[in-house]
């Protein structure tokens, strides 16, 4: 049983890090995320949010991704 | 033998091939930079070996139309330098995996090496090689270093068949394979970091932006006028013109050869602007007005690219890009429009869908104009004072604004969301910056100088024949009548096909008012790409996209050039 709260990479404040649980999407953008180094089991921090449902931008690994609002909404993260 | 150079999205693969093969290619500091494929050779012991510089790819199961090719190119090829960003392996192995399980024999160079100790990143080369079963050289492309090595290593690519794999199996195969090889030690930020952080942020960002853009637009703009003023003209004036003026009483002072080669010359003045000869005209355009701003724009352009900045810019830019039926990474072929059409158009490939890829390319043959046009408009329409510039260029970003919002409710369709990698900032190398500049100055050389030369010289033959008369009477009531130009005008419109930068030029003897050299130069802009593009475009939209969207141009021309002219 996860232990930390359960939020959408959305919902996450910026700064804040935890552990993808889950993406909520088809296999296309699983497939898409997984690549960049975004799956279930790591760890990620939220870098920044712009304004009026922009891109959110997180750090993984060594790699910085931005990706877009409503794909931010299908991650799930379990927060430190 | 035919080697192909696969790998993630900017990890270097084109510096590589640069190294390979001395071939030079534009490479730059973010996804993306390469979508179609460079060829090039290289001496491989007593054989000669094909190279391709193929675009980056992330996996084999293709997202983009960039990584679509990749992925056709790899059936072609019989080995596979796999470059991998040293920095990103857990990531990047996921492709070396799938290229193994494809069972190609594999080489990887493992680059960026020089960046592993500054990140806190250890990594044991011998057990990867063995865990991987085939050869891994550490390489820093930029400075060279480690390619000898990866040259002599290519006959040892071997292809240890690994046994396909589910997406999941796969990934868990990497996590053993970087528990075993790799150990990160925590390290404190640095400042380039503590500005890539600041650069994505809404306040702190939208003010880099800002500078930036501002920055860009004042410092281009210094650089060109500068080079005009104190290097061109000069030099036009105090060389050239005593050559012209020798050569205009040694052919009589008038006569076809005459206004073929130099024009109309008046008090013993040579007017460069205005006098349409192949030696004056032909040359002063390209050379003297144009040249210094391709120069400028493409330095800065250049630095941009290599520390990294531009794919921040499409975080920033997401939101509106959306409006227009894009996403952020949109800007990236519009910034290089602003240079030349041609490469923007094709950089649209780093779109997702066709929908998007044909609003971005009739966008960008609209209402992004080239530098060899803003030259000329900074040239001409600046004489009459700048805020009838500014009024070209508010005109044109109005147009960008407005057509798109209107291409997004028409085509077809939906746009996706924006997903990319966006690469560290780094400190520029001189030598690359100062290598890609030469490349795009000496690309413009070579490619528009025939063209102008040809277009000049086209001019003077339908002057002599009287060709321009007969199409001036026939557009007369559009060009006059919706446009408000003289029916001469339309000479500019033909040649604009031909050359943006001569056209604009052809406008200038006609004696036109500040108001009508503003309508002829937005009309000009946006009425048709020049045929350079209109290649490009051709290819990349096919015929009915073409149609499509050159009906789009000529009704939107028309329509801003008629309001222009009743406003101004």
């Amino acid at each position: 049983m996860p232990n930390g709260k359960l939020v959408t990479l959305r919902q996450m404040q910026s700064g804040q890090s935890g552990k993808v649980v889950q993406i909520q999407g088809g296999f296309g953008l699983v497939n898409r995320l997984s690549a960049l180094g975004i799956r279930p089991g790591k760890r990620i921090t939220k870098v920044s949010s712009m304004l009026m449902r922009g891109p959110v931008t997180i750090q993984a690994g060594n790699t910085q991704v931005a990706l877009g609002f409503g794909m931010a909404n299908k991650i799930i993260v379990e927060l430190d | 033998m035919k080697i192909l150079l696969m790998g993630n999205p900017n990890v270097g693969k084109s510096v590589v091939f640069s190294r390979l093969t001395g071939v030079h290619v534009i490479a730059s500091n973010y996804p993306g930079t390469t979508v179609g494929y460079t060829q090039g050779f290289m001496k491989l012991g007593e054989e000669t070996a094909e190279v391709v510089d193929v675009p980056g790819t992330y996996t084999l199961e293709p997202t983009s139309k960039a990584e679509e090719i990749a992925l056709k190119m790899l059936s072609t090829g019989d080995i596979v330098i796999n470059v991998v960003d040293a920095t990103n392996l857990e990531r990047n192995l996921n492709l070396t995996l799938q290229l193994l399980e494809k069972g190609i024999p594999v080489i990887v160079a493992l680059n960026m090496w020089d960046d592993v100790g500054h990140r806190g990143i250890h990594i044991n080369l011998s057990q990867l090689e063995e865990l991987l079963g085939v050869p891994v050289i550490p390489t820093v492309a930029v400075t060279g270093q480690g390619i000898k090595k990866l040259v002599e290593r290519i006959p040892r690519a071997s292809s240890p068949k690994f046994p396909p794999r589910s997406r999941d199996e796969r990934w868990v195969t990497i996590g053993n394979i970087i528990e075993q090889v790799q150990q990160v030690t925590h390290r404190h930020h640095t400042w380039l970091e503590r500005l890539e952080d600041a650069s994505v942020k809404p306040l702190t960002g939208g003010f880099i932006a800002l500078v930036v853009l501002v920055g860009t637009f004042f410092v281009v703009r210094f650089i060109g006028e500068s080079l005009i003023g104190y290097v061109l003209d000069p030099l036009f004036d105090t060389l050239w013109t005593p050559v012209i003026l020798q050569l205009s009483s040694l052919l009589g002072g008038s006569g076809f050869l005459h206004s073929t080669l130099i024009g109309n010359i008046a008090n013993g003045e040579v007017n460069y602007v205005e006098s349409f000869g192949l030696l004056t005209t032909g040359l002063y355009v390209p050379f003297a007005m144009v040249l210094p701003y391709i120069f400028a724009f493409y330095l800065i352009l250049g630095l941009l690219e290599d520390i990294g900045y531009l794919p921040r810019l499409a975080i920033l830019m997401d939101t509106i890009m959306h409006r227009l039926g894009l996403h952020g990474y949109a800007i990236i072929p519009t910034l290089l429009g602003l240079g030349c059409n041609v490469p923007a158009v094709l950089a649209t490939r780093i779109l997702e869908s066709k929908r998007e890829r044909f609003i971005a390319a009739t966008l960008i043959s609209i209402a992004v104009p080239c530098a060899a046009l803003q030259a000329m408009v900074f040239g001409l329409v600046g004489e009459r004072g700048i805020q009838y510039v500014a009024i070209v260029y508010g005109t044109l970003f109005v147009v960008w604004i407005i057509l798109g919002f209107i291409l997004n409710r028409m085509v077809k369709g939906f746009s996706p969301e924006l997903l990319i990698e966006i690469p560290p900032y780094r400190l520029p190398l001189w030598r690359t910056v100062l290598l890609k500049l030469w490349m795009r100055v000496y690309g413009f050389l070579k490619e528009a100088i025939p063209i102008i030369l040809a277009a000049v010289l086209v001019i003077n033959i339908l002057y002599t024949l009287g060709v321009f008369d007969a199409i001036a009477n026939f557009t007369a009531p559009i060009v006059t009548g919706l446009l408000g130009l003289p029916k001469e005008a339309v000479v500019a419109l033909v040649i604009g096909f031909l050359r943006k930068d001569v056209a604009i030029g052809m406008l200038a003897p006609l004696g036109l008012s500040a108001g009508q050299l503003v309508v002829g130069s937005v009309v000009l802009a946006m009425f048709f790409p020049c045929i350079a593009t209109f290649v490009v475009l051709l290819r990349e939209l096919g015929v009915t996209g073409m149609l499509k969207a050159a009906a789009i141009m000529v009704t939107t021309a028309l329509v801003v050039g008629g309001v222009l002219n009743l406003i101004l």
